[in-house]
């Protein structure tokens, strides 16, 4: 195999060797490894952005979680966004939208796309929908940023993980944040220097954060820090553009991140035995999660 | 792990394993069981008992069983879908012992009265795992079309499979045995590269000391 990688750095070697972009790299060694054609991968890639897309269209305003803890907050932003009081700049208070939108509309049962998982499924839709709107990009250069994300996610994959059970949420949140920020640096033009430092910084700004979900559910705090992971990945695209460097190269960052996904407690890895998960309000609500219409369970 | 274990799969909100991993059981259970379902019994153990409400797993298990996929827009639906096709659910909590987390234990019974006991367990990130099947241990992921043969402990069996298998071109990925007991009953699980012609299993299924045979088509 010629597009052989495990690491950012031999994504960016591979780019320069073969003088290709860094998506191209990632999308060669796919049709390699499943033996697909471009037209193929790059059909599924882009079956992936458009899931994503109609994912966004059909947010429900009125929709509520089976928990009652979701739904609605997506309306809310929305509402106050269109009033013009957005502290952050359009795009990024679009960004933020559609992150707690994506999160809810995961929470309510509805179709997803799991980038890299069900949980931050907000974060990398959330940027690209809201720069393609906002600056209106070609759709083939969406998916070419796409396939760069998913490159990004498998190394973050390979040397740590991205399962909020084994790293804790710097590997669901913090891994959809640094492919997000890849992806949006290359959009807006940045070479692979840019590219891969907006992801070191986005992965560095997210280490140490845990998964300590209220109720054992992808909803408190899952769906407003798909909104915190989408804003910190315009943020470090932003700073690195700019020319700001991460003092600690990519690998290494994904390095301590396994390592801190490693030392980290495991009441503080999707257990619900730590952190939100065990406070007082936590606990008061985790009493009230009774079944659903329909679900009785029968003793035997 | 390919690209698309990262950006993908489309799914079913809210959750991999209890949701995705969950449709996955119930699908995988419906295709072992090879006929419609009449009636499930369905019991939860561990998370899935625990949180499967707020994740929708009982939804997603029925969705699976009336052969929907992870990504079906229906499945938050699925029980009253059910319902309208005349099948009865009932739920319930699984008295398994040191069993994985999220798993459920699905006892089922087609129209024509076939019966089929399965605990599948979602591993994450909606991989799952066949567990069990009528009481004997086994382990496999349903991605491969994968023949379960139960039969009586005693020599000759395994030969008559895999060659039956050889003589069809179908290639063997991965081949397990268990048993409860010497000369009691066994099961043995084949993972295959390539679909099994259903005439073959009909005639496995007529051999002497060959009990049951189940097979998952992915066709
Ligand atoms: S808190 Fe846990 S479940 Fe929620 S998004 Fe983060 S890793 Fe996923």
């Amino acid at each position: 195999m010629e597009m052989l990688y495990h690491s950012v750095r031999d994504i960016v070697s591979l780019s320069e060797k073969y003088q290709i972009p860094m998506w191209q790299v990632i999308m060669k060694k796919d049709m390699e490894e499943r033996q697909v054609t471009k037209e193929e991968t790059f059909e599924t890639m882009h079956h992936m952005y458009l899931s994503m897309k109609q994912a966004d269209q059909e947010y429900d305003k009125d929709l509520v979680s089976a928990s009652k803890l979701a739904g609605g907050d997506g309306g809310k932003i929305h509402v106050y966004n269109k009033a013009g009081k957005n502290l952050m700049g359009d795009y990024a208070s679009l960004v933020m939208e559609k992150a707690i939108k994506m999160g809810e509309s995961n929470a309510c049962m509805k179709r997803i796309v799991a980038a890299p998982t069900a949980g931050s499924c907000g974060v990398i839709p959330a940027v690209f929908l809201s720069y393609q709107e906002l600056f209106d990009v070609a759709e083939d250069k969406m998916v070419e940023a796409l396939f760069l994300c998913a490159g990004i996610g498998e190394v973050i994959a390979e040397n740590a993980c991205i399962a909020g059970a084994s790293g804790g949420c710097q590997a669901e949140i913090g891994s959809a944040s640094a492919m997000a920020a890849a992806g949006l640096a290359y959009l807006q033009g940045g070479d692979n220097d840019m590219i891969v430092n907006a992801m070191t910084l986005a992965l560095k700004n997210m280490l140490g954060l845990t998964c300590d979900p209220v109720c054992g559910l992808v909803e408190v705090p899952c769906i407003k820090r798909n909104s915190a992971g989408a804003v910190n990945a315009v943020a470090s695209a932003q700073l690195s553009l700019a020319g700001i460097k991460s003092a600690i190269p990519a690998d290494e960052v994904i390095d301590s991140m396994r390592r801190i996904g490693n030392d980290m407690p495991k009441c503080l890895k999707e257990t619900g035995e730590g952190g939100l998960a065990v406070t007082q309000t936590a606990q008061r609500l985790r009493a009230y999660q009774g079944l659903a219409d329909g679900e009785k369970n029968t003793t035997f | 792990m390919n690209l698309y274990d990262i950006i993908g799969p489309v799914m079913v909100g809210p959750s991999s394993s209890h949701t995705a991993g969950a449709v996955r059981i119930g699908y995988i259970s419906g295709k072992l069981l090879d006929e419609p379902v009449k009636s499930a019994k369905i019991l939860l153990y561990g998370s899935f008992l625990a949180t499967g409400t707020g994740h929708g797993t009982r939804k997603a298990l029925v969705a699976g069983l009336l052969g929907m996929k992870p990504d079906d827009t229906r499945i938050p639906d699925s029980l009253s879908i059910a319902k309208e096709q005349g099948i009865s659910i009932i739920f319930g909590e699984a008295q398994m012992k040191e069993a994985h987390p999220n798993s459920a234990e699905l006892i089922l019974q087609g129209v024509s009265g076939k019966t089929l006991e399965i605990v599948g367990e979602s591993l994450g990130g909606s991989r799952i795992n066949i567990a069990r099947i009528d009481g004997i241990a086994t382990n496999f992921s349903g991605d491969y079309p994968t023949l379960v043969v139960h039969n009586l402990d005693q020599p000759g069996h395994v030969t008559e499979v895999t060659s039956m298998l050889a003589h069809k071109s179908v290639n063997i990925a991965t081949m397990q045995l268990y048993r409860n007991s010497r000369g009691g009953e066994a099961v043995m699980v084949l993972e295959c590269d390539q679909e099994i012609p259903r005439d073959s299993i009909k005639w496995l299924e007529h051999l002497e000391g060959i009990q049951k045979v189940t097979y998952l088509s992915l066709l």
